[in-house]
């Protein structure tokens, strides 16, 4: 009942959900991870608990030779996975396809064997379902399950690149910042599009930067400019539980509040008392974010919490 | 170039939705449907190529029951030219779904085909990377811009760490994102013009495609429900606040 774990490579450093993808496959039986990166990567990979042996392949970056790749190895797993990240969801469902095998995706329960469950309408409904394939490929929500911990290193193989893609990669844009991983942040400081600029979107990171938060906005204020994409909170955006989520100027609508139903606490600042946020909010601050979040801002640096 | 989109009927996404008391489906009876919203911005672009003359032919393709016709006409009204619903009443899963999609592609022989990149009832994200698979075709998810250069797509894509650019030859799938255009409201004259183009009903039986669920739904529930908490009077009360979770957290 082996794994096989296509894992996430961000700039040439493992993302940080994969350990927790691992802990959700070592459920499952041992673990065998395909890492697409440089050596580091799978060093990296190659130290985490429940992981039986890594191979490494640096070149093979888009979905069809991705694909390819996995399926040249996915003869002897029982389970194919990885996380429900961007890349993720472009590979899994078409390697699920490629393998005549329905995918179960964005999983954030392993209930049994083979029974999970995953989130439906936004997070509005719960389904649990069996998979009684022979084979199953899976993907994880990483912020639903913990971190595997350290262990000794797996043994770590070099795999050759005879697969091209037929697709060509021109260029990629990377939000380039010092601020922690979204997906997997304790603390998330999220801004909406009341925020009204790029530049207040400056008060929203300042107040992060005190927490040593990471920073989320709304969709609205991503198709304004204001944000860039990869900070989209919700449904369609980045799924994220972080243990305090301060939501600035967002009004709850149902496809942000998809993406931190698993906050442990939500702290709202919003000028309108009958914001849908108000609702379901852990604790909430009537006012105008422009005065409340620089004095914020300041009260939470004179408390010098020890966290930028 | 000839177009195929898929578009999807769903439960309108303003709509709260409830989970049923049996366990087995939310409720859908009077509620408001209507085009995935994905799916919406992937006919816009087919339609913004049309107008470009970069696509001579759009085909709408809908599967599920006759209802369905709805979201087709929808998609008429915004300037697509002919319709084709495989009809169905069984909710079939996403590679049955893409199985079917494949054999309208397999008669239609579209050089692109466009469809939303998830669909807000399953939130599943499946159904253009397996279509691409199924038909051996290049694909391209969450596309936020689409150029279209001779026979060579240029999309731009909304991933996890920003925005990525990848080149890719026809014919191809292409998955859309909400900010690659802003769906057009069809005015009257066009959904009044819709009802004329012609719409083809097939059985989806007669497309010979195995449409068993592998699956076994098991049971549909409601998550916990969040509750209001309370207002607090102050900034400096809130920094308060904020400075002993900040501490709790660090003491685990
Ligand atoms: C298919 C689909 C998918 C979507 N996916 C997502 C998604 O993944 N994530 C997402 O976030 N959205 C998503 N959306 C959009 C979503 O429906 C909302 O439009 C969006 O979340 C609203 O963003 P907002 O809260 O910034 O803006 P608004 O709803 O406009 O709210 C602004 C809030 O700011 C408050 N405010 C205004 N001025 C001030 C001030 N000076 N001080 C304090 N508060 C102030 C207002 O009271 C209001 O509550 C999706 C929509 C669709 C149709």
């Amino acid at each position: 009942m082996s794994v096989l774990l296509l894992a996430d490579v961000d700039n040439g450093v493992l993302s940080p959900a994969t350990a927790r993808i691992v802990s959700a496959a070592a459920q499952l039986g041992p673990v065998d991870l395909f890492v697409p990166g440089p050596p580091a990567a799978a060093e990296a990979a190659a130290s985490l608990a429940g992981v039986r042996k890594v191979m490494v392949n640096a070149n093979s970056l888009l979905a069809d030779s991705l694909v390819a790749t996995l399926s040249g190895l996915a003869e002897g797993y029982t389970y194919l996975v990885s996380s429900a990240s961007s890349q993720g969801k472009d590979v899994m469902p078409r390697l699920a396809a490629s393998l005549d095998i329905q995918p179960v995706t964005d999983i954030i329960a392993i209930e049994g064997e083979n029974r999970f469950t995953r989130p439906i309408y936004a997070g509005n409904a719960l389904e649990t379902v069996s998979d009684p394939q022979a084979r199953h490929v899976l993907t994880f929500r990483a912020s639903a399950f913990r971190p595997a911990a350290a262990a000794g290193p797996a043994p770590i193989e070099a795999l050759e690149n005879t697969i091209q893609s037929v697709v060509a990669f021109i260029a990629g844009h990377r939000t380039e910042s010092d601020i922690p991983d979204l997906s997997t942040a304790q603390i998330v400081v999220g801004g909406g599009v009341s925020v009204g600029s790029a530049e207040g979107f400056q008060l929203i990171e300042k107040l992060g930067k005190t927490l040593g938060a990471a920073i989320g906005a709304t969709r609205a204020a991503v198709d304004a400019g204001y944000a860039p994409n990869d900070w989209q909170v919700g449904q369609t955006g980045k799924i994220i539980a972080p243990d305090l989520y301060i939501a600035v100027g967002i009004s709850g609508a149902l496809q942000h509040l998809a993406g931190i139903q698993g906050a442990k606490k939500i702290i709202a600042i919003n000028s309108d008392p009958e914001a849908p946020i108000v609702k379901i909010a852990d604790v909430v601050l009537i006012g105008d974010l422009f005065e409340i979040v620089p004095k914020l801002t300041a009260e939470l640096e004179k408390l010098d919490l020890d966290r930028a | 170039m000839k177009i195929l989109v898929a578009v999807k009927r769903v439960v309108d996404h303003n709509v709260r939705i409830r989970v049923r008391p049996d366990g087995k489906g939310v409720e859908t009876t009077g509620v408001r449907m209507s085009m995935n919203p994905f799916c919406k911005h992937a006919v816009e672009a087919a339609v913004q190529l049309a107008e470009k003359g970069q696509a001579s032919e759009i085909v709408v393709a809908s599967i599920g029951p006759k209802a369905s016709t709805d979201v087709i006409l929808t998609a008429l009204a915004m300037g697509a030219h002919r319709g084709i619903l495989v009809e169905t009443d069984a909710s079939l899963e996403t590679l049955a779904i893409a199985k079917l999609l494949a054999k309208v592609i397999e008669e239609e022989q579209p050089e692109l085909v466009l469809l939303g990149k998830q669909a807000v009832d399953d939130d599943s994200n499946h159904v253009g990377q397996m279509l691409a698979a199924l038909t051996e075709r290049p694909q391209a998810t969450f596309a936020s811009e689409i150029t279209l250069e001779g026979d060579r797509l240029s999309v731009t894509r909304e991933v996890d760490y920003g925005r990525e650019t990848i080149a890719l030859s026809l014919p191809a799938i292409v998955t859309a994102d909400l900010r690659l255009n802003t769906p057009r409201n069809a005015a009257l004259p066009m959904v009044m013009k819709a009802r004329s183009k012609p719409l083809a009903v097939r059985p989806a039986s007669e497309l010979a495609v195995d449409l068993a669920p592998r699956l076994i739904v098991e049971k549909i529930s409601p998550p916990s429900e969040r509750v209001a908490g309370s207002t607090i009077g102050s900034v400096d009360a809130l920094a308060a606040l904020i400075a002993a979770d900040v501490k709790a957290m660090e003491a685990l």
